[in-house]
């Protein structure tokens, strides 16, 4: 009976393997993708049931990867792709495919094609390090992952083991890049919090400044952390830091009131954008007039549905990407990304994107070839971090040190008729 | 109820069946790993196989034996984990990998029993469906609190406060143990698959005989008729309270497991919240209720199915849960088990004869 139960599961599977593979030929730009995780998943399923096939499908992983010319770089994604966190993954994966596919149409990275594997981590370390030992299997060399702190955190303690070499596009927790194979993107959760403070020190934006964070998220209270510690050696003080958390994030007239009695000047906001615009619009509700300013999760606040964008007039934001800016390359990637995806990129897709880029750089500068072992691979590409140099959509000239923080200039922009401007 | 088979009751040789199936399941999986025919993932996924085993049998023992329903033992897994792994992290140094794996495993399954026993004197002196509102309330309260609450230690001794990080006053050497929202980094990775099935085993070892020990019958019988049950002169509260906290305590077990597995531990509503606590109460559903063996086959299966099912991509969450709804009616539905029933004597032509 219940060994029936387990056949019929495992045919099943099977049969949900192939009717992948189906799929994927008609599908867009990410069918080779696709094809790689089938494969991967019959090894899988496989190993489970008989212990004949692995071989067969090892031998098949081979030839698949032997069909271009100068061998493949085969790249994991891993970011959520499911559940509430989605959009972030989502974006990443997408700016990151179309940098793959940018650089394959260009001829490659010396000689080698690069192949892009997305897999869905469900914002859930445990369900990442299964997505990682899925790249494992499919062969992976290289990751660009994980899009959330806490999945990079864990991956990272994996690769870390097995010698892979990891860039995280946006996994701004300090301890992301701890180990020396890890490097990162996007800034750090302290760095932008206290550049924050700096800028609003700087720029006399204010004197007295209230904060509205998310105490249940690892992004928005690190920043807060860095940024209370920071303001203590500006010349503005601050009033009150209201916390709200993820089960309770629709009403914010007391963080609001609790700000307005205090009488502050300027709201910082180290959050996301959907708790921002219901703060925009509860405040112009109880005519709490004041300046706001936030960092890179503010980015994307216009693009909000039924947002009245005449509400976020004026506010500031910390973001190394802005979608609207000008320059040629931010111009062609949104453009790209607008007819392919149908939709405004966000900062989440421009690090995607910028982490392929960074990948090639420091694979041209070490001399990466598809045959060299993973092991090869991490040395090579760590040592060659430190020496390149990138210009990228979330940022010009970008270095890293060993540590494997990136070092670049924190862009402020500011909302004027409805559109980011550079401050 | 007692037909000797060969001089072995038929409870005893069901029991070891289950213990022989959990061995040889061990030896077949490290054959394979040591001739090298598991892939990465199947190798990745042997330690959560173990922790939803555990997890599952423990809350097996409250919905099958004692008969309530809990909707809670992430919660209680919860505590586990956070409890073991602060104690992991600042002891990381002092004490050997081996001896510190088994302290933790100690205190996880101590603070989760306590939690569990604090939580059932009140709600198991009542009737009714309140455990299953209460450790609903309860998975939810603990994973908020763990995620305000910051926790570190310095020369000076331990910290801790419900603001933020910056209010711990640390000193500039200070360890955080617990960072609010980002929980727990950095714990040693104790947990093996070894370790698991040993746990496993000894989890098994406890639960089978509580189930046949004097204690375990008259848990029994007031899940059965709690008057009858009063009326010959069982303390009805306290052998709830034995049962419900043993299984908490397991439950913490399987925490522990968990949380030396990973890296990074963070109460996110994903691994601790209200829908793991559903999903392990899917595992005890389809396993069967009061059915020790089937719950560890559907702890396996279910943990392995929605990876197994990656190479679907967007589709996979979809094609899970239709196939959980089959795996259902191909289990429980009077039709599909009177279907199955033909089919096999259908299939193995000798029972027809003795039906005959």
């Amino acid at each position: 009976m219940k060994k029936k139960m387990l056949s019929l599961v495992l045919a099943g599977a099977m049969m949900a393997t192939l009717l992948s593979g189906c799929g994927s030929d008609g599908g867009n730009a990410g069918s080779t993708a696709d094809n790689g995780a089938g494969t991967a998943e019959n090894a899988g399923t496989s190993d489970d049931a008989a212990d004949t096939s692995a071989d067969t499908d090892a031998s098949a992983d081979a030839a698949d990867s032997a069909s271009a010319a100068g061998g493949t770089l085969k790249i994991g994604g891993i970011g959520p792709l499911t559940g509430g966190a989605a959009v972030y993954g989502i974006a990443a994966m997408n700016g990151s495919q179309i940098a793959v596919d940018e650089i394959n149409a260009a001829g490659g990275v010396n000689g080698m094609m690069l192949e892009l594997n997305f897999q869905d981590d469900e914002l859930d370390s445990e369900k990442s390090v299964n997505a990682y030992n899925t790249l494992k299997d499919w062969g992976v060399q290289v990751i660009d992952g994980c899009v959330t702190s806490a999945c990079s955190i864990a991956v990272a303690a994996k690769t870390a083991e097995d010698n892979i070499f990891q860039l995280t596009p946006s996994g701004s927790a300090v301890e992301c890049v701890a180990n020396p194979n890890s490097f990162r993107v996007c800034f750090s959760d302290p760095n932008q919090g206290a550049a924050s403070a700096q800028y609003i020190g700087e720029h006399g934006l204010a004197t007295k400044v209230a904060v509205i964070y998310d105490s249940s998220d690892v992004y928005s209270s690190g920043i807060y952390e860095k940024f209370a510690g920071e303001a203590a050696n500006q010349p503005f003080e601050i009033v009150t830091a209201g916390a709200f958390t993820a089960d309770n994030k629709t009403d914010f007239s007391v963080q609001l009131q609790q700000a307005k009695d205090a009488g502050a000047d300027l709201v910082f906001l180290p959050i996301y954008y959907n708790e921002a615009a219901l703060i925009l619009k509860q405040a112009s509700d109880m005519g709490f007039d004041v300046k706001f300013f936030g960092c890179d999760g503010l980015d994307g606040i216009l693009g909000v549905k039924n947002f009245d964008a005449s509400l976020a007039e004026d506010v500031m934001l910390l973001t190394p990407f802005a979608a609207d800016a000008t320059d040629d390359l931010t111009v062609k990637f949104v453009t790209t990304y607008k007819e392919k995806f149908n939709e405004t990129p966000n900062q989440f897709a421009a690090d995607g994107y910028d982490a392929i880029y960074i990948i090639k750089a420091a694979a041209e500068k070490a001399g990466i070839t598809a045959d060299m072992s993973n092991a090869d691979i991490c040395n090579a590409l760590s040592a060659a971090m430190t020496e390149i140099q990138v210009d990228g959509l979330t940022g010009l000239g970008i270095t890293w040190d060993a540590s494997g923080e990136p070092t670049k200039d924190p862009k402020a922009v500011v909302i004027k008729g409805g559109v980011y401007t550079a401050m | 109820m007692k037909t000797k088979a060969g001089g072995i009751s038929k409870t005893t040789m069901n029991d070891l069946i289950t213990y022989g199936m959990v061995i040889l399941a061990y030896i077949v999986v490290q054959l394979l790993v040591k001739t090298g025919h598991v892939s990465s993932l199947i190798q990745g996924l042997l330690v959560p196989f173990c922790t939803y085993v555990i997890v599952a049998i423990a809350l097996n023992l409250t919905v099958g034996i004692l008969g309530e329903l809990s909707l809670g033992h992430a919660g209680f897994m919860c505590v586990g984990a956070f409890s073991s792994a602060v104690f992991s992290l600042a002891f990381k140094d002092a004490i050997p990998g081996g001896l510190r794996f088994f302290l933790a495993l100690l205190i996880g399954a101590a603070a989760a029993a306590l939690v569990g026993f604090l939580v059932g004197i009140p709600v198991l002196r009542l009737r009714g469906d309140y455990l299953a509102i209460v450790t609903l309330a309860f998975g939810e309260i603990i994973k908020n609190i763990i995620n305000a609450l910051y926790l570190g230690v310095d020369s000076k001794g331990i910290h801790f406060t419900m603001k933020d990080a910056l209010s711990l006053n640390m000193e500039e050497d200070g360890l955080m143990l617990i960072k609010g929202a980002q929980g727990v980094t950095g714990t040693p990775n104790d947990s093996s698959f070894t370790v698991g099935i040993i746990l496993i085993l000894i989890t098994l070892f406890i639960v089978l005989n509580f189930i046949h020990s004097r204690t375990g019958r008259a848990v029994m019988s007031i899940r059965d008729n709690r008057i009858a049950a009063e009326s010959v002169g069982i303390n009805v509260t306290k052998y709830k309270l034995i049962a419900f906290t043993l299984s908490a305590s397991l439950a913490g077990v399987a925490g522990v497991l968990y949380a030396h597995n990973l890296s990074t531990l963070n109460a996110l509503p994903k691994n601790f919240g209200y829908n793991m606590s559903i999903l392990i109460l899917v595992f005890v559903v389809l396993g069967g209720i009061g059915n020790i063996r089937g719950s560890i086959i559907a702890a396996v299966l279910l943990t392995l199915l929605p990876e197994v099912l990656r190479g679907l991509s967007d589709y996979r969450m979809l094609i899970y849960a239709i196939v959980l709804i089959i795996m259902m009616i191909f289990n429980w539905s009077p039709n599909a088990i009177f279907f199955r029933k033909r089919l096999k004597q259908r299939l193995t032509p000798g029972s027809r004869k003795k039906e005959a």
